[in-house]
């Protein structure tokens, strides 16, 4: 069996009011069906690592192959909960320990 | 011997239709800052026609201090193709880029084989508007006009609106390829809260089938080839396509 390659996405989420995790991460699901439908989202392996409500900033897992998927997904996000919102990706990286290096700024 | 690593060249980006407004400087600053943030190097700006040529260069000083271009441009609505050229007439020496939006076939036509114009537009919610078929193509082909594509009714439309913009947009895509007629992605917007960095607009553009490649030639080389070309004619250096002064001087009597 092939090894499976991920990518760590660290995000950059701006909205005047942040919400919960739980929050959050429904509304990228949401962004994934809406866009891929049941079958597209079952192929992205998405999982929330870090979630910082003071530095605006998270952490997800995805599949190497749905990065751009998650990308996509991501750019169509406008609300999270009630607020007007915006999901960035400051960077992409196959390991956590180089995504944090790659993103000093924010931790 | 020891290897020089070489950083990659960065691509430069531009979108080349934000549509803040501009009676409102603060927010029109906020806007420009922001582009600057997310990576662009070279923003459009809508202005109306009669928009002062000062007001212009003030933005212009804003978005220098942001460390970002700034390009101006019109959007022509004409009804009949007699007053696309009434207009073309009077605006095209004003503003680096002349965008039309195309609400009625025989404007369309007329856009689309006239090389004063940039950009072909078409209304993203009337979908019987949008006239960008295989004869348009051609003319347009023949022509420097390139397709623009907007990426605000894709993050604020829903359910089947959406679905049905994805596919004309994903027909359009395909004649635009067949007849090499350049594409260009744009956000639309007017509201900072919709800014989407250069890569994000370009992912929105595999929604409709666009390859990474092309899509990032349309949000990079497209747009930015469009701009130089027009400041080029636009300086007062140009005489015609391939002929510019050089210099001035006694020498050259």
């Amino acid at each position: 069996m092939n090894k499976v390659r991920r990518r760590y996405l660290a995000l950059e989420i701006k909205a005047a009011k942040m919400t919960d995790s739980k929050e959050f991460i429904n509304t990228v699901w949401s962004a994934i069906l809406k866009l891929y439908g049941e079958y597209g989202a079952s192929r992205t392996g998405l999982t929330l690592i870090n979630y910082d409500i003071a530095k605006r900033f998270a952490v997800i897992r995805t599949l190497h192959s749905a990065v751009e998927m998650i990308r996509t997904a991501l750019a169509s996000v406008t609300r999270i909960g009630d607020e007007p919102a915006a999901v960035h990706i400051v960077a992409v990286s196959g390991t956590l320990k180089g995504l944090y290096e790659k993103t000093k700024q924010y931790c | 011997m020891q290897k020089i690593w070489v950083a990659p060249m960065r691509k430069a980006y531009a979108d080349l239709h934000l549509c803040p407004n501009l009676r409102d400087l603060e927010k029109t600053s906020q806007m420009i800052s922001e582009a600057s943030r997310l990576g662009y190097r070279l923003i459009g700006v809508t202005f109306p026609p009669n928009f002062a040529d000062e007001e212009i260069q003030r933005l212009r000083n804003v978005s220098r201090e942001a460390k970002i271009d700034l390009a101006s441009r019109v959007d022509l609505k004409p009804r009949t193709p007699s007053e696309l050229i009434h207009n073309l007439r009077k605006l095209r020496r004003r503003f680096e880029i002349i965008a039309v939006l195309c609400e009625s076939k025989s404007v369309a036509r007329q856009a689309a084989k006239d090389r004063r114009i940039d950009l072909l537009n078409f209304p993203s919610l009337d979908f019987r508007k949008r006239f960008f078929d295989k004869a348009e193509a051609e003319l347009a082909s023949n022509s420097l006009a390139s397709l623009e594509i907007d990426m605000k009714p894709l993050l604020t439309l829903e359910g089947p609106a959406r679905i049905k913009l994805l596919s004309n947009l994903r027909r359009e895509k395909e004649i635009a390829q067949s007849f090499h007629v350049p594409i260009v992605i744009s956000s639309g917007i007017s509201d900072k809260a919709l800014m989407r960095k250069p890569k994000e607009l370009a992912a929105l553009a595999s929604l409709f089938d666009l390859d990474e490649s092309s899509a990032l030639e349309a949000v990079s080389k497209n747009p930015l080839t469009i701009v130089k070309r027009n400041r080029e004619k636009l300086s007062s250096k140009f005489v015609a396509p391939g002929i510019r002064i050089i210099r001035r001087g006694k020498d050259c009597e």
